[in-house]
């Protein structure tokens, strides 16, 4: 009896190690034929990228549902390069970006896959400068931020702002970024200090834009940028200014309209060579008022002609 | 040898000899792939590290701009000191921890009790790291805060704790199964002689079980060495060089994990981060060197 166990064991292991060879090298014929036959009755758009963008992403696509009968939307994040590669590497019918793609990524793109990818701009994004709701700082210019955030920076105190900031008794100011290749900082890096300075090591570099406001609300020494639609009733946005002798302004939507905010972005999405059927649909879709009123909804700035 | 083998086998009935065969494979397997992972993530990060790469300024140098437009640096000494002083920490909190509760598990629980220790402390070992790591974001360094009044909790210690809390229940059954298989006349007869509890284990269980223990103390540093999720979430992933176990931190792995996501594939700072897993390969692979040669040492006495 054992025996014949140890046979049947060793049998469903085979076939399992075999089934995963099956899979891996997609020549299973029972396999290709029911994604077909899904793909006949449904179409699914993959929609991948930029952190900043999955909220939105995800709203769109959820509300998507009622709108569209024969097409759903698989939305995930990762962050922009992310989005951007699985563009190259052709497994996703739709990017989210938070920066422009790189002349290099388009070059990889056009040669992987034959297709040149193709810019929609979907929205904008203004990056708050955020701090602990205790902080008695109201607003900060760009030449300040430049010199907390900027490689051999000046400031490293909140008294070098003219501030005495009570609940942070070191009086250290504790820089809180992203992670060295998200959109992100490579916008607010290249606001701050152009394409020639680095930032000061030593910030804490978090892993999400959500995760940055979270941490500052727990913090009352920290200072750190995120998009505006992150805001919570534990932090403060500051208002701007791009020098010191320049008035300030709030990252609201009249503000990033009006073309004043200074530091604010487009969000971008890209599609494989010009988007065609179901794809097009969305994308016409997300353009529309009704997907621009989400945009809003979500604290993101919508586009201009709406 | 091989003949004696050979004989037996053609005695043996025919599903017999398909088992044997079946896990003579899984043995070479798993030498397989060691050799093909080592060979992938070799390949990966060959070309730029006979090519271009400043090996003294990636090992010495604390400055890691991977991304920076104007002057790109490649120096992972802060990542490594990272990694070492993060789960030096974390060893020195788990491996008391550790061993007293596998001492008293093994040598003054109740059978009934113990089977109760050994069941939490099996469910402790099957909390996802990810778990951890959000436990430290929120818990832990409030926690921190309040305790140590420091600015922000996501600190080395922080990781720290987390990595002792995942490797004690490594640490716990391995040296456990240690001092079970010290034979029980040891005890016997060290108690007939007149010693008191503490002394068996301290002058007869201890150095009996010396290679067994040694073991869970160095695969327990090995999964902390290992480790990602938890300390990229707790130790606030910041490039520094660690002063206090208060100062933020950043290690190999957490760089890798962060960063890796979102580099253009064959890129240069795509193949440093391979070559930072090469650097890890040979961290682990020298721990485990001198784990063996210790090992040996202990034996030759």
């Amino acid at each position: 009896m054992k025996k014949k166990r140890w046979i049947g064991y060793t049998l469903i292991y085979c076939l399992v190690i075999l089934g995963c060879g099956f899979a891996i090298t997609g020549c299973s014929p029972k396999d290709a034929e029911s994604t077909s036959s899904k793909a006949a009755a449904q179409v699914i758009i993959k929609n991948k990228g930029s952190d900043t963008m999955v909220n939105l992403a995800q709203a769109w696509a959820e509300r998507y549902i009622d709108i569209s009968s024969t097409a759903s939307v698989e939305v995930s994040g990762g962050g922009s390069g992310t989005g951007i590669a699985a563009l190259i590497n052709g497994t996703v019918d739709i990017a989210n970006c938070s920066r422009q793609i790189k002349p290099k990524e388009l070059e990889q793109a056009t040669q992987n896959t034959g297709k040149v990818p193709q810019e929609f701009i979907v929205g904008y994004d203004a990056l708050a400068v955020y701090v602990h709701h205790d902080t008695p700082l109201d607003k900060i210019t760009i030449t300040e931020l430049a010199e907390i955030y900027g490689e051999d920076g000046k400031i490293t105190k909140w008294s070098d702002l003219g501030i005495a900031h009570e609940n942070c008794p070191s009086d250290k100011i504790i820089r809180i970024s992203r992670q060295s290749n998200s959109g992100t900082y490579f916008y607010f890096r290249e606001a701050l200090l152009g394409k020639t300075r680095d930032f000061e090591l030593g910030s804490l570099d978090l892993h999400g834009s959500k995760d940055v406001v979270e941490v500052i609300g727990r913090t009352p020494c920290a200072i750190g940028y995120s998009g505006m639609g992150y805001a919570t009733s534990h932090v403060k946005m500051l208002k701007v200014a791009k020098g010191p002798d320049e008035p300030y302004y709030a990252p609201n939507l009249e503000n990033v309209l009006a073309k004043t905010y200074p530091i604010a972005r487009p969000l971008y999405m890209y599609s494989l060579g010009e988007p065609i059927g179901e794809a097009k649909a969305y994308l016409d879709w997300i353009m529309s008022p009704e997907g621009q009123k989400i945009v809003e909804e979500l604290g993101f700035v919508p586009l201009e002609n709406n | 040898m091989n003949i004696l083998r050979k004989k037996n086998a053609a005695n043996l009935p025919f599903s017999e000899t398909v088992i044997e065969l079946f896990i003579r494979l899984c043995g070479i397997s798993s030498i397989l792939f060691v050799f093909g992972i080592f060979f992938f993530v070799f390949r990966e990060g060959a070309g730029f590290l006979f090519n271009g790469l400043d090996l003294g300024q990636f090992l010495t140098s604390p400055e890691w701009y991977p991304t920076s437009l104007s002057n790109k640096r490649y120096g992972t000494f802060a990542l490594i000191l990272g990694t070492f002083s993060v789960t030096a920490l974390a060893m020195c909190i788990a491996v008391p921890f550790g061993l007293g509760a596998a001492i008293f598990v093994s040598e003054f629980c109740s059978p009934k009790l113990r089977e109760t220790f050994k069941v939490v402390i099996e469910l402790l070992a099957a909390i996802p790291s990810v778990v951890w790591g959000f436990i430290g974001l929120t818990l832990m360094n409030q926690l921190i805060i309040a305790v140590f009044n420091a600015p922000i909790g996501l600190t080395m210690l922080n990781g720290s704790i987390m990595l002792a809390l995942m490797s004690v229940p490594i640490i716990v059954s391995i040296a456990e199964d240690a001092l079970k298989a010290v034979p029980d006349s040891y005890r016997e007869a060290a108690e007939a002689l007149g010693a008191t509890r503490w002394q068996v284990i301290y002058r007869v269980l201890l150095p009996a079980a010396k290679n067994g223990l040694l073991a869970a103390v160095l695969l327990g540093a090995a999964r902390s060495i290992g480790e990602t999720m938890a300390v990229l979430m707790a130790t606030g992933h910041s490039v520094n060089i660690p002063s206090s176990p208060l100062s933020w931190i950043r290690t190999l792995t957490a760089t890798i994990a962060a960063e890796l996501g979102e580099v253009a594939r064959g890129d240069e700072h795509y193949q440093v981060l391979f070559i930072i897993g090469i650097l890890l390969f040979t961290i682990t692979f020298v721990v485990n060197l001198i784990a063996d040669l210790v090992i040996k040492g202990i034996r030759q006495e």
